[in-house]
């Protein structure tokens, strides 16, 4: 019981931190809109040259950019609730919540879960907006993509614990920004198929390659049609174990930071 | 014997309904099951073949091999060259009769448009027409031949009681394909270079409407209108817009373009499937075909075939 209480109450703080902020959630929706309407305006015909799965014809580059997007939302949105552990801590809030007679990793884990499930709304969110500009799937692909969503988001959401463990106050967001987000994002195959990349650069394509955000991204795109990923499930899967260790880790008073610092 | 013969018709499935299509670089025609979307098989032809039709009873297959000078009979089942057709230099495109026994050859080399018997397989009529004549259409009555000619953007209105042109229009540049619609009421002429469609009362040959088309993002000049079809109940026309890699939908009441459909690249021409759900695009600079679904209004898939597919018709195999 206390269990569910405990996980209801980190949901139900994460969700009213979504609703106050309603500049967040904007901005959140905003973002991945200008990429849809502005950037990929300029690049209409840029990919009607090659057939990928899952796709069966040629697309345009809307239609290419809309899993890229979904991958955006659930990254900033994972990185950033993750990362308002750090605040918490400045606050003094996050003593409070690891008072509670629960064992840490459940705490951490309802935390993770909390964050994802606001992640994947947004995502609707985005789906549904654009389909208001004429981008839309299938019906049935907006349901096979709620499973890959949500183990995005969790992914995500773990690299972020994992990192906000690290990170000492919350200034180093910015740092973030720059060397995770940004090198995660734009590594990938979020805005370019992997095969445009390696034209380019074999460096490039293989960072792209190994880079679990591009395994994240081609999990959503292929479930966005009705299709399965394996490879890229098993790869997102394995970056969660990864990840989630590394914040338990980070979190556990015998050894990670907390220690350090009392 | 006639236990063999039973066999055999035991043997074979009722076979799919199948879409063929030429392959102008390979010197081939890729046969697509309609239903299963698979190329079932590549047939050898003539050089260079482009226009392609079936009899009515689907009992031969007319191509026009450009580079051979020959408009080749192949039989559909055994995909045999059964014989030629004089047809006069460079056939381009041509357009069978409804009586099933004539067929008007644009001859793109010679500025002529030759009339072949196809059961004595002997020339009938020549007709000088303007030059590099390429799009061919017959109206329903069977009365009047479309050639027009891409150089003299011209439609020329043939005859065919008496095999002589009695009326010409002037089209916008480089008229490439020609329909009768809506009965013969209409005729529809696409000009490649001038980006439109134009629609002629065929009462008096004059003009009713011009069809333009604008794609955000995509160069005007590369809007080609080359080849487009018309559904059964004529209210809906699909229009190949060429290097734009684009097929317009047409409301072919109002003449609105209602909608895009991206294709593969160089869109040519264009077959539906029996029960005209499908439409399948032959795509020249990507060597694929791209199929419709003609309800959603959207590509569904695309299908390799040969290098610089051309012409696409349906062969109704039951």
């Amino acid at each position: 019981m206390i269990w569910w209480i405990a996980l209801r109450a980190i949901m139900a703080r994460e969700a009213l931190r979504f609703v106050q902020q309603r500049a967040r959630f904007v901005a959140a929706l905003v973002r991945p809109l200008i990429w849809l309407l502005v950037f990929a305006a300029g690049f209409r015909a840029a990919l009607g040259l090659a057939i990928i799965p899952p796709y069966t014809t040629y697309i345009s580059y809307e239609t290419y950019i809309v899993p890229g997007l979904c991958g955006m939302i659930l990254l900033f949105n994972g990185m950033q609730s993750s990362l308002s552990l750090v605040y918490d801590r400045e606050m003094g809030s996050m003593r409070l919540l690891l008072t509670a007679p629960l064992p840490r990793w459940f705490i951490l884990s309802a935390k993770l879960v909390a964050g994802a499930a606001m992640s994947v709304l947004q995502v609707y969110a985005f789906l549904g907006i654009a389909a208001l500009f004429g981008i839309t799937l299938k019906p049935w692909g907006y349901v096979a993509a709620l499973p890959a969503l949500a183990i995005t988001a969790l992914m995500l959401g773990a690299l972020g614990l994992a990192l906000s463990s690290l990170i000492k106050q919350l200034e180093n967001f910015a740092g973030v920004m720059n060397f995770v987000i940004f090198p995660m994002f734009f590594l990938s195959s979020a805005l370019y198929p992997l095969w445009k990349m390696a034209e380019s650069s074999q460096l490039l394509y293989r960072l792209c390659a190994v880079n679990p955000f591009t395994h994240g991204v081609e999990l959503v795109r292929f479930a966005l049609y009705a299709q399965f990923n394996a490879p890229a499930l098993g790869w997102t899967v394995l970056a969660l174990a990864v990840f989630m260790t590394a914040a338990l880790r980070g979190y556990d008073p015998a050894r990670g930071m907390m220690t350090k610092k009392g | 014997m006639r236990t063999l013969a039973l066999l055999a018709l035991i043997a074979t499935p009722a076979a799919a309904d199948e879409i063929w299509v030429t392959n102008e670089r390979d010197d081939t025609i890729s046969v697509i099951d309609a239903d299963t979307l698979q190329v079932t098989r590549t047939i050898n032809v003539g050089e260079r073949p482009r226009g392609i039709t079936f009899a009515h009873d689907y009992s031969v297959v007319y191509v026009c091999a450009s580079a051979s000078n020959a408009v080749q009979v192949i039989d559909p089942e055994t995909g045999e060259i059964l014989h030629d057709l004089p047809s006069g230099e460079d056939p381009e495109q041509f357009v069978l009769h409804p009586d099933g026994k004539h067929l008007y050859i644009a001859n793109e080399d010679d500025a002529i448009t030759t009339v072949v018997d196809v059961e004595s397989r002997t020339v009938v009529a020549q007709i000088s027409v303007g030059i590099e004549p390429e799009g061919m259409a017959v109206s329903p009555d069977g009365k009047t031949v479309i050639t027009t000619s891409e150089t003299t953007n011209m439609a020329h209105w043939i005859d065919t009681q008496t095999q002589t042109i009695y009326a010409n229009t002037l089209v916008d540049s480089r008229p490439r394909d020609a329909n009768f619609v809506k009965d013969g009421k209409e005729l529809w002429v696409s000009a490649e270079i001038g980006g439109t469609v134009t629609v002629f009362n065929t009462a008096d040959q004059t003009e009713l409407s011009k069809i333009r088309f604008e794609i955000p993002g995509v160069l005007p000049e590369l809007i080609q209108p080359v080849g487009f079809v018309l559904t059964e109940d004529e209210k809906t026309a699909f229009v190949a817009l060429g290097p734009a890699n684009h097929v317009a939908v047409i409301n072919a009441d109002t003449y609105e373009v209602e909608r895009y459909i991206l294709t593969g690249r160089r869109v040519w021409h264009m077959a539906f499937n029996a029960d005209e759900t499908k439409l399948f695009t032959t795509n020249g600079v990507s060597s694929d075909v791209t199929v419709i679904d003609v309800a959603d209004e959207a590509a569904e898939t695309t299908i390799a075939v040969g290098r610089f597919p051309w012409g696409a018709a349906l062969r109704v195999t039951d």
